[in-house]
């Protein structure tokens, strides 16, 4: 076997996988973050809040209705989704009108909320959950777990679908022209309002479904929310919000960096987005794909 | 009308462990309270919401616990020190910080916040999960003893009281009167030649330092400094402390503080459930008292007093 700058390729491969993956939902996550955003100018700090109750939806789903993995990939997100609903319903409906910040507190108050309820059912330890794929290939340099595979694939395909649907299809013109001018397109005769709702539901649903994603490689734990997205916004601040590939692309590449940097030296390995963060704020204020707002 | 809050307040305070309150208490209020004061003179002068002051709280409250634990120095040369590292660290996450505004401004100092945990996780002084533990209250100034709460009560105080008129001095200076311009509108107050920047990083650097000053405070009235204060709930409760009391008000955050600190003595016995609630009280706060308990008093006050309906909007 080879060896590179005296790391096992099984090492370096194997964190190189594990940095996609977390790149993958931090891409998952910035992107319902960025689209959020950009139509109801709320930053949803409960982003991470509904990727965990996505994750645990599913493992729920399993203990006790035995709805199996590939059922829980569609009804999690759905039911987390329907969830988002009656939050922006009943409550961020209200501050739109407001500064910015008054959304980032709400969404905040929500994160207490929903932390501690589950921490209140489940206790701080995780909730272990059955890998749906077992087993692997190997594939000479390094043994691909199959589940780990199908996550990569699957949130590459979901990234670029939903890249696809905003940039390239007549509902996301709707969506890119309501972000630009809400009120002209109102006068189109659009419902803005519902479009909204609708674009809240979905990125929601996109954090749940990275949830469910994660339940087998992590475990289902109350906190696992909270940790992730304060990572998630430093890649958006990275990224910047101006661009849905541009999250898409940051998102993967930090998690590759955030792999290697576990490799060469790990005990960066917490702290390195946020040094690139630092990096990228000292170079380019507006991020690498943003523009100044 | 100010003054005579004032002074009943400190009145209050001084006569306050003699009519059986538990002075560790106060002294925890007050030093929660200093937090918040230096909280709010970002988010209600400046109109910068920091999501990362635990990193300031924290570090300082590090920094002066390993040096009377390990190196034994006195209290106020510990607290001094604290506040050195809490304000060089300011320097530091200003500079980077001020570069954007509004929503970035907080997601930036979260971030940085979260990366200074991760440090202090790792780091070997700060005892990892442990946390420093029975931290001794060295003598002030080498000689006055500090072991009995009483007397750390009234040394307490006075810093609190220090604090307290520093952060009204900075907010009717000239000084206070160009943080309130770029507030209210940053392209003009660049527009008169005032460097903003300049200013916004004085004003985050002072806060930072304060914040510094009730972390150092806090390590001596606890004797414990651990992950907790580093840690981003942290940031999430001084800003809750802040909401409560009145954003942009003068005695709302220290109101806010004795609030939060008395609901979590007395919720203490249903663990989890203190984390619901103040999400809560957030929610509701944020729906519907944006101006807090201090900021809707004052505006009933000022209703009552002045019949004339006024077109001005208070400043949000």
């Amino acid at each position: 076997m080879f060896e590179l700058l005296g790391i096992p390729p099984q090492a370096l491969f194997g964190q190189l996988l594990l940095g996609l993956i977390n790149g993958a939902f931090y891409a998952m996550l910035s992107l319902g973050l960025a689209v959020i955003f950009g139509l109801l100018n709320v930053i949803n700090f409960t982003h991470g809040a509904q990727y965990m109750m996505g994750a645990f939806v599913a493992w729920f789903g399993l203990q006790f209705l035995g709805i199996n993995y590939w059922v829980a990939l569609i009804v999690s997100p759905i039911v987390v989704a329907i969830s988002g609903v009656i939050l922006e319903q009943l409550f961020l409906k209200r501050l739109y009108h407001l500064d910015h910040l008054y959304g980032l507190l709400l969404t905040f108050g929500f994160v207490l909320i929903f932390e501690g309820m589950f921490r209140y059912g489940f206790g701080s330890s995780g909730q272990p959950y059955e890998n749906p794929l077992p087993g692997g290939v190997n594939l000479g340099f390094m043994f691909l777990p199959w589940y780990r595979g199908w996550v990569v694939v699957a949130s590459l395909i979901i990234c670029l679908a939903t890249w696809f649907i905003i940039e390239k299809t007549k509902l996301g013109a709707y969506l890119r022209a309501g972000t630009e001018n809400p009120t002209l397109v109102r006068a189109f005769g659009i419902n803005v309002p519902r479009m909204i709702t609708l674009t809240y539901a979905f990125g929601v649903g996109l954090a749940a479904f990275a949830g469910v994603m994660a339940a087998p490689i992590y475990q289902v734990n109350p906190t696992m929310g909270s940790n992730l997205i304060i990572v998630v916004f430093a890649v958006v601040v990275i990224g910047g919000m101006g661009s849905i590939m541009g999250s898409i692309v940051t998102g993967f590449g930090l998690g590759v960096i955030e792999g290697l940097t576990k490799v060469f030296y790990p005990q960066a390995s917490a702290t390195v987005i946020f040094v690139i963060m630092t990096i990228v704020l000292l170079v380019r204020p507006a991020g690498l794909f943003g523009t100044q707002r | 009308m100010n003054r005579f809050v004032a002074f009943g307040l400190l009145a209050l305070l001084l006569v306050a462990p003699w009519i059986g309150v538990y002075p560790v208490f106060i002294m925890k209020a007050l030093c929660f309270g200093m937090f918040a004061i230096a909280f709010n003179l970002l988010i209600g002068y400046v109109g910068l919401l920091s999501f990362g002051h635990a990193m300031f709280f924290g570090s300082a409250s590090y920094i002066t616990g390993h040096i009377l634990k390990v190196w034994g120095w006195s209290a106020e040369l510990s607290i001094i020190a604290g506040v050195l590292a809490a304000t060089i660290l300011g320097v530091a996450a200003g500079w980077i910080a001020i570069r954007r505004q509004g929503i970035y401004f907080a997601m930036i100092t979260l971030a940085l916040s979260q990366m200074v945990y991760f440090f202090c996780v790792q780091a070997p002084f700060t005892g990892g999960e442990d946390g420093i533990q029975s931290i001794p209250r060295q003598p002030l100034f080498g000689i006055i003893d500090l072991k009995s709460d009483m007397t750390l009560y009234y040394f307490v105080v006075a810093i609190a009281v220090g604090a307290f008129l520093l952060v009204y001095r900075i907010i009717h200076s000239p000084f206070g009167q160009v943080l309130k311009a770029i507030r209210e509108n940053e392209a003009r107050a660049t527009s008169l030649g005032y460097n903003v920047d300049r200013y916004k990083l004085l004003a985050f650097v002072l806060s930072a330092a304060l914040a510094g000053l009730a972390g150092s405070t806090k390590v001596l009235v606890m004797q414990l400094a651990s992950l907790t204060d580093v840690f981003w709930p942290m940031s999430g409760e001084v800003i809750l402390m802040t909401l409560v009391g009145g954003i942009g008000t003068i005695f709302g955050p220290v109101l806010g503080a004795f609030i939060v600190i008395a609901m979590q003595n007395y919720l203490a016995g249903i663990g989890e459930w203190v984390l619901v609630i103040q999400g809560v009280v957030f929610v509701i706060i944020v729906l519907a008292f944006r101006r807090g308990i201090v900021g809707e008093l004052m505006a009933l006050w000022d209703r009552r007093n002045k019949p004339a309906p006024t077109a001005v909007q208070p400043a949000e």
